[in-house]
């Protein structure tokens, strides 16, 4: 419960970069010593074994978790290792590993949720958590399934190497790389830091309808920040890129790209400024300034939400909220994107959901409980931090789809303005409509072009208002490139967004005063 | 298993990394039961009772650094675990600065009781937590037929933790938390649907707040932003209630870390012993405070909690710097982490600091923004009210305040005498000069 008390948010860089988890160089995990290592795209009898437990056992936790009643109930074993690598003043100083195994067990009656969770997994451990999870319940009555079919899922994420057999001596020399391009790409950069961060997860889920599910969810990311000092200023920026990768995405390319951007993104601040205060046009470059749509409409599409009538998008089905060419999606398929999934963590098939469709909003997004309060199919948005967690609603890949203006007649059209380029986080009341998101890059638009560069301004704004307000939208759709991470009820879950270039007749900027 | 047996297990981990060919090793072990409960419009809605462990080890070898997180304390396969990490910690690059900290950091610890374990925990009954998450879910709703819907929670756990390291350093921690509040969303004629929270957290149950002065307050806020709008930007007094006071404070935590010191990514590197505020703000991180959130007796490298001043009168005095960066900084550490942050505190209460405004803004939350470490500016969106004479007029939102962090602590004119006491940060309300609104 007290994560009532964070609000909805969506971040981009990890600016806590405590977090634990280094690349394993072993081709078995040291910790479980299992006999069968899962490969890319493994049977579900090889995460049976993986997880020390078999079809018969799972039913009898089943069992216990439906003793007392309740309509349903599932279990999500999961094994997670997590690796991060962190450069500065030029050494690779520090690594760190994070190995998270255990599994959930969830028992619903109507709209009620009971869960419990437990890291070891023993039938006496597991039936005691399930029992614990039953408690919620008494009311109807269930048995556990006769037999768990394995329900096949394609494969959005196809990668080389499973994580866990990268060895670290292939990462390392691409953060020396990166940093020794940094700090020799402009003079004034003082300092740099780069990481690489790394995950395997893998999961096995089953429910009391019968349905068992398995997945292996890789993510990768390298991020890099640098200072650089200018007439007694200092200014940081960062760059980063992110996704459900296999090692064979950091080409030289790439990594040319990492250094590249992280200088430019920064020095760039030291000819900008902030702009006046007020509403004003605004233009959203194409790519993460999708967030726009993560914090405007997506929260408040999440069915939980409206199902108790808490958003401000509840009584808005089948209504007209954008001109007609806006369309805004959330997705699960993209292939090896960063929200991508290859099923949801409640058993239910990823899709391609049409959120708002031709200015028309369609559906929610929608996880089990709400999509039978509704008496709707599942739209696969259910998911989970992690084994510890119930699942929610929440967010995959969310986007606008291509419109029918161009990117230079957009900013033509703008008299004064500002073009936001870069962006940080975000952040939403779901129930007032207020949303805002903090442009750390962007240039004033005035009399038709680009001007100054601008910094560290926020934008805000009403969600159903300024959705109305969409004026032009162009043909260039781009996903970010980058890691967003998404936080709602104490719980975070990796994600993307995305935009063509836009036009937004009237935000309040938070910029100086004028 | 207990500390004891916990204690045990830390002692052979920190033997078996040293056998593995690490010099030195830090090892954390902590247990933790939680329980929460959930009720929605009257009916129970979330019932979570779980345990959970967690094995934290920090290797040193040959001058190369790794730390390492599990959640399977079994011996058999922390053994392999444990040897294959210290290999892999060869692969990194030496840096000698990495060192557990000097063992004088350890000394002058004394036993005392900080309060922050309630032993009646154990007495609290799954009835009892079921009844209180009922009853404030029920004096929420009783108090208005506007309400939407209402959630109402309860949480408790206990935590219990050892650490170890090689050079010398044994504590061990039992804690208790204590959680009770809600979530109340109401209509609104003009579109929207406003909400507001009340949250208490303590560490001993007793301190729990009832359950129907919780309700009012939660209610009454969300009934007060009904018709809440944008007004014209422009130049208002700003007073920021103590309960989102932390975002204003929060943003100088960061630039004053170790790190970011180092790494020159600071506007506050070079301004120890400089005003960077008014004197009306004096900030003290004390560890001692008997039932406080933050309170400890020894931080997370083991080094000895000490009450501190970071802010003295507006004068900077202190970072938060821990063994790490001291080294590379050539700094005394002080400790990378806060513990209870207190403020010295003014004369009024919030009511009266509103009294004060002529023309001003109270802003009850802030919704997203960011500020900049390295160079102060900020850019935050704000909820809030408008207040003319000194009488709150309208609700507000959608709105934005901008600037530089020393230029808005420079405008702090008053402090309230009302710290929020269900934090480790115990900020009073503030009171702020002629700060500017982006709006309409």
């Amino acid at each position: 419960m007290a994560g009532m008390t964070r609000r909805d948010f969506v971040k981009a860089s990890a600016k806590g970069m405590a977090l634990a988890a280094v690349p394993l160089i072993f081709k078995v995990d040291p910790i479980r010593a299992f006999t069968t290592p899962l490969g890319e795209h493994a049977a579900l009898g090889d995460y049976y074994n993986h997880f020390g437990v078999d079809e018969a056992t799972i039913r009898d936790v089943m069992a216990a978790a439906l003793e007392r009643g309740g309509d349903f109930c599932d279990l999500y074993f999961q094994h997670s290792i997590g690796s991060v690598i962190a450069l500065e003043d030029n050494i690779v100083s520090r690594a760190g590993t994070t190995v998270d195994f255990g599994v959930g067990i969830r028992v619903v009656e109507g709209d009620q949720t009971g869960y419990s969770f437990t890291e070891e997994i023993t039938p006496e451990a597991m039936k005691q958590a399930a029992r614990t999870a039953a408690n919620i319940a008494g009311e109807s009555s269930n048995l556990p399934p006769d037999m768990l079919n394995f329900h096949k899922i394609p494969n959005y994420y196809p990668i080389e190497t499973p994580w866990e057999d990268v060895k670290i001596d292939r990462k390392i020399p691409m953060l020396q790389n990166i940093n020794d391009q940094i700090m020799s790409l402009d003079n004034r950069v003082i300092k740099a830091q780069v990481y690489f961060l790394d995950g395997s997860k893998h999961i096995l889920i089953a429910n009391s309808e019968g349905r068992a599910v398995c997945d292996y969810q890789p993510s990768a990311r390298i991020l890099a920040r640098c200072t650089a000092e200018q007439d007694g200023r200092k200014e940081n920026n960062g760059f980063d890129l992110a996704g459900r990768y296999g090692i064979e995405f950091f080409t030289p390319a790439n990594i040319d790209r990492l250094a590249a951007e992280t200088v430019r993104r920064t020095v760039v601040l030291f000819d900008a400024v902030k702009p006046e205060s007020g509403e004003m046009e605004v233009v959203l470059a194409a790519g993460s300034s999708g967030i726009l749509l993560h914090e405007a409409i997506g929260h408040g599409m999440e069915a939980d939400f409206n199902r108790k009538g808490t958003s401000i998008f509840a009584d808005k089905i089948n209504k007209k909220v954008a001109e007609p060419f806006v369309s805004i999606v959330d997705s699960g398929t993209n292939p090896n994107v960063r929200g991508s999934i290859n099923v949801d963590d409640e058993c239910n098939d990823s899709q391609e959901t049409h959120l708002v469709a031709d200015g028309i909003l369609t559906t929610y997004l929608h996880d089990r409980m709400s999509s039978r309060h509704y008496g709707v199919a599942p739209t696969g948005n259910g998911r989970r931090q992690s084994f510890r967690y119930p699942p929610l609603p929440r967010m995959r890949n969310t986007y606008m789809l291509p419109g029918p203006h161009t990117r230079d007649e957009i900013i033509r059209s703008v008299k004064k303005g500002v073009y936001c380029e870069s962006f940080t986080n975000g952040q939403v009341d779901i129930g007032a409509g207020d949303f805002t998101f903090y442009v750390k890059s962007g240039n004033l638009i005035e009399d038709g072009r680009l001007t100054s560069p601008v910094k560290d301004i926020n934008l805000i704004g009403n969600g159903p208002d300024v959705l109305t307000k969409v004026v032009m939208v162009a043909d260039d759709f781009k996903l970010a490139e980058g890691g967003w991470t998404c936080g709602k009820g104490g719980q975070s879950v990796p994600v993307s967004l995305g935009l063509p270039t836009v036009k937004v007749s009237s935000i309040t900027v938070g910029g100086t005063a004028s | 298993m207990n500390n004891k047996e916990r204690m045990d297990l830390a002692d052979w981990a920190v033997k078996e990394i040293l056998r593995a060919g690490a010099q030195d090793a830090s090892v954390d072990i902590a247990n933790w039961r939680q329980i929460e409960v959930e009720f929605r419009d009257g009916s129970l809605d979330n019932l979570k009772e779980s345990v959970q462990n967690s094995l934290d080890v920090g290797i040193y070898a040959d001058n190369r650094y790794s730390t390492h997180s599990t959640n399977d304390l079994r011996r058999d396969s922390l053994g392999s675990f444990l040897s294959e990490a210290v290999a892999m910690t060869k692969y990194l690059g030496e840096d000698p600065d990495r060192r557990l900290p000097d063992p004088k950091c350890f000394e002058g610890r004394e036993p005392r009781d900080l309060h922050i374990y309630d032993p009646s925990f154990v007495e609290v009954t799954s009835d009892q937590r079921v009844a209180a998450a009922r009853r404030i879910d029920a004096a929420a709703r009783a108090l208005s037929e506007e309400i939407i819907s209402c959630t109402g929670g309860y949480e408790d756990s206990v935590a219990e933790s050892v650490k170890v390291t090689s050079n010398g350093f044994r504590g061990e921690r039992q804690i208790t938390s204590f959680g009770y509040g809600l979530l109340v969303t109401v209509k609104d004629e003009s579109g929207g649907r406003p909400r507001d929270w009340n949250w208490a957290q303590t560490r001993f149950h007793k301190d729990l707040p009832g359950a129907e002065k919780m309700a009012k307050q939660a209610v009454e806020g969300a009934l007060a932003k009904r018709g809440q709008a944008k007004m014209p930007s422009g130049t208002y007094d700003m007073v920021v209630e103590n309960r989102s006071a932390s975002k204003l404070l929060g943003a100088l935590s960061g630039p004053m870390s170790g790190r970011s010191i180092q790494q020159k990514s600071s506007f506050l590197e070079g301004k120890l012993g400089q005003k960077i505020a008014s004197d009306k703000l004096t900030v003290i991180d004390d560890p001692f405070i008997e039932y406080g959130l933050g309170s400890r007796l020894y931080d997370s490298e083991g080094m000895t909690a000490r009450k501190r001043v970071l802010i003295d009168k507006g004068v900077l005095k202190s970072y938060y710097i821990d063994s790490y960066y001291g080294r590379k900084l050539g700094m005394e550490p002080t400790s990378g982490d806060s513990t209870n942050t207190v403020y010295e505190l003014g004369e009024h209460s919030l009511e009266a600091l509103v009294g004060m405004m002529k023309k001003g803004i109270l802003v009850t939350s802030f919704i997203g923004g960011n500020s900049n470490r390295t160079t102060g500016d900020y850019s935050f969106g704000i909820v809030g009210m408008y207040v003319e004479d000194g009488k709150i007029v309208r609700p507000v939102n959608e709105m934005n305040i901008s600037g530089n962090l020393t230029d808005l602590f420079g405008r702090l004119v008053e402090v309230g005498n009302d710290p929020y006491v269900w934090s480790s940060d115990r900020r009073p309300s503030l009171y702020f000069k002629d700060i500017n609104f982006a709006g309409l």
